[in-house]
C-alpha cells in the first residue's frame, strides 16, 4: 500500500516553505500585487527556484534535477494553495516538467535549475487524454491559436502540441494576450503563434504521451494545491469564528456553524489521503496512478471549492470585501476546480477506468 | 525480541508445545492468551508483550496459517474493542487480572450498558441509581440498546452514585455480573423487524464494591476511554477496493445493464468516488495509528462512512425499481451482528439508517469534531453548574 503519510524529510520541506512564503508572498503582498501589471512576482520565483531548488524536486539527479519525487511536489504546491501564491510552479515544474520527464531533452535541466520556465501551451480546462492538437506545423515553423493557457506569460518556451508531435516554441516567437482572468493569482493569456520557429521534441505516439504525462502529472499535483487552498479557508474560518462575537456568544459556539465546519473538516480529512494516494501512485510509477488521478480531481476540486465557498459565507460581510483575502481562495478554487478537467470529466473518466459505463449495452 | 520475526518464531515455538489438534480449544486459547500472544501490544502479563500494535497482524496471520481455532472476535467485538483497553487504562491490577484473560479468550461475553431511554446524545444524564450498601452497591435502572446482552456474562455499566452534584461528576463505572439476580434482558425490535438489541432493566442488583473501575464519580472520564474506543471500532476495518457496500451496487450496475439510465450512473460514480475517499481516509488511519500518531481521522471515517452507506442503499433501491421492493423477512430475528450482504436491498437500506445513530449520532460527531478538533466553543449550556437533581426530565 501506497505510504499517505508525510515524511520527516517532508515535514522540513512544508516547514521551508511555509517560511519562505510568509516572509516573501504574504498574503497582503499578494492581494497588493494583483492588480499590477507583472502577473508573477519575480523573487518569489527565484526563492523557489534558483534558491530553493524545488523546481526541480520531481526531475533525477543525473538530469539535472534534485532528485525527489511527485511525493515532495505535492507538498510545495499544498503550501503554495495554502498561500494562494502567484508563481508559475504548477505550469513550469509540474506539467512541463512531467512532458519533458517522458522524453530526452536539455530543457528539462533547464527547468529543473528554474533558470527558465516552460508552458505546455493547452487551455488550462484541458483534461488528461483530451488535449487538442492546435497548432499546424511545417518546416519546423508552427501557427495557431491556443486560449487561456496557465503560467505562459512569464514563460520563456512554449510546448506546444502540433498536427505533426510535440515542439518547443521560444516564447519571444509567439504573440501572448493577457486574459483578464477569474483567479487574479494565476492568469490565462491566449497565445498566438504565426509561422513560429519551433524544435521538434517528439513525434506520433511519445508525442502524445508525454503530453498525456504532463496532464496527468498536473492533475495529481492539482489535487495537493487544493488540499492547501481548502486547508486556509477551514483554518482562516475556524479562527475568525473564535474571536468573532454576536448576541453575545462568539459565532463559533453556535452549532449550526460548527456543522457546516465539522462537513467542511471531513472533505478536507479526506481530500488529504486521497491527495497524498495520487502523490504515491504516480511517485512510485504505480498502474493506479490513473484511477488515482482521476480520483483525486474528482473528490479535492469540489472539497476546495465548497470551503472557499463557506469561508466567504461565515466571514459575512468582510468576506465579501475586497481587502480580506477570502476572494483570492474562492478564485484559485473555482479556477482550480475547471483546470485540468472538471470533476465531472474526471468521474466520467473514472467510469471508463473501473468499468461501471454510462450506457445500456446494446441489445 | 518482538519485532515481527520475532514473533514469528515465538509463534512457532508455541505451536511447537501446543499442538491445537489435540488440545481443548479453551484450553489453547488460554495458553495462547498466557504466553502474551492473545494482544501483543497489551502489557507482559496481561496476554501481551508490550510490542507495537501494529505487530499483532503478524501474530494473527501465524495463527491462521497454522490453522489454530480463534477466539471468534466478532461474538466478543465489545469485550475486545470497548471493555478491555477501559480496563486495561483504569483497572486495578486485581481487575486486569480478574478480568482481561476470560474477556479474551470468549469464556465471558461482555456487554455496554451506558444508553437509557433519557439518556442517548445527552449520555452523562443516565439515571440508573447505584446506591452505597455496605461494602457493595445496590443499582437499579433501565438500559436501552445493549447488542449481546442475551449472550453476556459481563457488563461494563455507567451508573448515578450522586445525584447532588452536576451531572459529569455524579457517576461511577462498574463491572457487572449480568448473571446476578435482578438483571432482565428483554428483546428491543429496530425497524428491520430484527432484535440485534436489548433492553436491561436491572432491580436492586448487588454489586461488590471490588468491581468499581475508577474512583466513585470518575465515571464520566473512565467512559471517555470506552467511547472513543467504540468509534475507532465502528469506523470500519481495513477493505479493499469495492469492499464495501459499493461493491453490491457496482456489481448490479454491471451485471444489469438494462436497468442504466444516466442520472443513476451520475449518482454512482459520485458514490463510488465517495466510497473510495473514505476507504483511502481509513487506511491513512491505520497508518498513522502503526506510526504511532493516531489521528482525529476515525470521526471523519464514522461519520463519513454512515453517509455513504446510507446513500449507497438507497440507490441501489432505485436503481431496482419494482424488483427493490421485495424484502425477504420482517420476523424478529436475533442477530448477534450486522451482515449487510445476506439479505436483500430493502434491509441494507433500513439497517444503514441505524449507522448515523449507534455509536454517537452524526449531530454528535460534528459537535465533537467543531469541539475538539477544530477548537471551536462549546454551546451555553443550562445543565453545567445545575445538580442531577434538579434538571429537568
Amino acid at each position: 500500500m501506497i505510504d499517505l503519510l508525510y515524511t520527516e524529510v517532508e515535514d522540513e520541506l512544508r516547514a521551508g516553505v511555509r517560511a519562505m512564503l510568509s516572509d516573501r508572498s504574504p498574503a497582503r503582498r499578494v492581494l497588493a500585487r494583483v492588480e499590477g501589471d507583472e502577473p508573477y512576482d519575480p523573487t518569489v520565483w527565484r526563492a523557489l527556484g534558483a534558491e530553493m531548488g524545488l523546481a526541480g524536486l520531481a526531475v533525477p539527479e543525473s538530469r539535472g534535477g534534485a532528485g525527489a519525487s511527485w511525493r515532495e511536489v505535492a507538498v510545495v504546491c499544498e503550501e503554495l494553495g495554502r498561500a494562494v501564491t502567484p508563481a508559475p510552479y504548477l505550469g513550469s515544474a509540474v506539467i512541463a516538467t512531467g512532458v519533458l520527464l517522458a522524453l530526452d531533452d536539455p530543457l528539462l535541466a533547464e527547468l529543473a535549475g528554474g533558470a527558465r520556465t516552460a508552458a505546455l501551451a493547452v487551455p488550462f480546462g484541458t483534461a488528461p487524454g483530451s488535449a487538442a492538437r492546435l497548432a499546424a506545423a511545417e518546416d519546423g515553423v508552427v501557427s495557431g491559436e491556443v486560449r487561456g493557457v496557465a503560467d505562459a506569460a512569464t514563460a520563456n518556451v512554449l510546448l506546444v502540441p502540433a498536427t505533426d508531435g510535440l515542439y518547443a516554441v521560444e516564447a519571444v516567437h509567439a504573440a501572448r494576450r493577457p486574459v483578464v482572468s477569474l483567479d487574479l493569482t494565476r492568469p490565462l493569456c491566449d497565445v498566438t503563434l504565426d509561422a513560429a520557429p519551433g524544435r521538434r521534441l517528439a513525434a506520433g505516439e511519445r508525442a502524445t504521451a508525454a503530453i498525456e504525462a504532463g496532464l496527468r502529472a498536473g492533475a495529481a499535483m492539482l489535487a495537493s494545491e487544493q488540499l492547501g487552498v481548502a486547508e486556509w479557508c477551514l483554518g482562516s474560518t475556524v479562527d475568525y469564528l473564535k474571536v468573532r462575537h454576536q448576541f453575545g456568544r462568539p459565532v463559533g459556539s453556535f452549532q449550526a456553524i460548527k456543522h457546516r465546519l465539522a462537513d467542511v473538516w471531513v472533505g478536507v480529512t479526506q481530500a488529504r489521503a486521497v491527495a497524498r494516494y495520487a502523490a504515491g501512485c504516480l511517485a512510485a510509477g504505480d498502474p493506479d496512478a490513473p484511477i488515482a488521478t482521476a480520483l483525486a480531481q474528482a473528490h479535492c476540486g469540489p472539497v476546495a471549492v465548497t470551503a472557499a465557498e463557506e469561508c466567504v459565507q461565515l466571514h459575512g460581510g468582510i468576506g465579501f470585501t475586497w481587502e480580506h483575502p477570502a476572494h483570492l481562495y474562492l478564485k484559485r478554487a473555482k479556477a482550480d476546480a475547471i483546470a485540468l478537467g472538471t470533476a465531472d470529466r474526471h468521474r466520467a473518466r473514472l467510469a471508463s477506468l473501473v468499468d461501471l459505463p454510462v450506457g445500456a449495452a446494446p441489445h | 525480541m518482538t519485532d515481527a520475526d520475532g514473533l514469528r518464531a515465538r509463534v512457532a515455538e508455541f505451536l511447537a508445545i501446543h499442538d491445537h489438534t489435540a488440545m481443548d480449544r479453551l484450553e489453547f486459547l488460554r495458553a495462547r492468551f498466557d504466553a502474551g500472544l492473545a494482544w501483543v501490544h497489551y502489557p507482559v502479563g496481561l496476554g501481551g508483550l508490550g510490542a507495537p500494535r501494529a505487530l499483532q497482524r503478524v501474530v494473527d496471520d501465524a495463527f491462521v496459517a497454522a490453522g489454530a481455532p480463534d477466539n471468534d472476535p466478532r461474538r466478543i467485538a465489545i469485550g475486545l474493542g470497548m471493555a478491555a483497553p477501559t480496563i486495561l487504562r483504569h483497572g486495578t491490577d486485581a481487575q486486569r487480572r480478574r478480568f482481561l484473560r476470560p474477556l479474551w479468550t470468549g469464556e465471558q461475553v461482555w456487554c455496554q450498558l451506558f444508553s437509557e431511554p433519557g439518556a442517548g446524545s445527552d449520555l452523562a444524564a443516565v439515571a440508573t441509581r447505584a446506591g452505597r450498601d455496605g461494602d457493595g452497591w445496590i443499582v437499579t435502572g433501565q438500559k436501552v440498546w445493549t447488542s449481546q446482552a442475551h449472550a453476556a456474562q459481563r457488563a461494563i455499566l455507567l451508573a448515578r452514585t450522586d445525584p447532588d452534584v452536576p451531572k459529569h461528576a455524579g457517576l461511577t463505572y462498574f463491572l457487572l455480573d449480568m448473571t446476578a439476580p435482578g438483571v432482565e434482558v428483554r428483546p428491543l425490535r429496530q425497524l428491520t423487524g430484527d432484535a440485534e438489541f436489548n433492553e436491561v432493566f436491572l432491580t436492586d442488583v448487588r454489586i461488590p464494591d471490588e468491581n468499581r473501575l475508577g474512583a466513585v464519580g470518575e465515571g464520566w472520564r473512565v467512559a471517555q476511554t470506552t467511547l472513543m474506543n467504540e468509534r475507532v471500532a465502528i469506523g470500519g476495518g481495513a477493505l479493499p477496493r469495492e469492499g464495501g457496500m459499493i461493491g453490491v451496487l457496482a456489481r448490479t450496475w454491471r451485471e444489469r445493464p438494462e436497468l442504466r439510465t444516466p442520472g443513476l450512473h451520475d449518482a454512482l460514480i459520485r458514490l463510488w468516488v465517495a466510497a473510495e475517499a473514505n476507504r483511502l481516509t481509513g487506511e491513512r488511519l491505520r497508518q498513522s495509528l502503526v506510526a504511532g500518531h493516531p489521528g482525529p481521522e476515525g470521526s471523519a471515517a464514522k461519520l463519513a462512512y454512515a453517509r455513504v452507506n446510507q446513500q449507497i442503499s438507497a440507490l441501489e433501491l432505485e436503481l431496482l425499481g419494482g424488483e427493490g421492493l421485495r424484502h425477504d423477512d420482517w420476523s424478529m430475528r436475533r442477530e448477534s451482528s450486522v451482515d449487510f450482504y445476506g439479505r436483500t436491498p430493502t434491509y441494507r437500506y433500513l439497517r444503514a439508517k441505524g449507522n448515523s445513530i449507534e455509536g454517537g449520532t452524526s449531530e454528535i460527531l460534528r459537535n465533537i469534531i467543531a469541539e475538539r478538533v477544530l477548537g471551536l466553543p462549546t454551546e451555553p449550556r443550562v445543565d453545567k453548574d445545575v445538580p442531577w437533581k434538579d434538571l429537568p426530565k
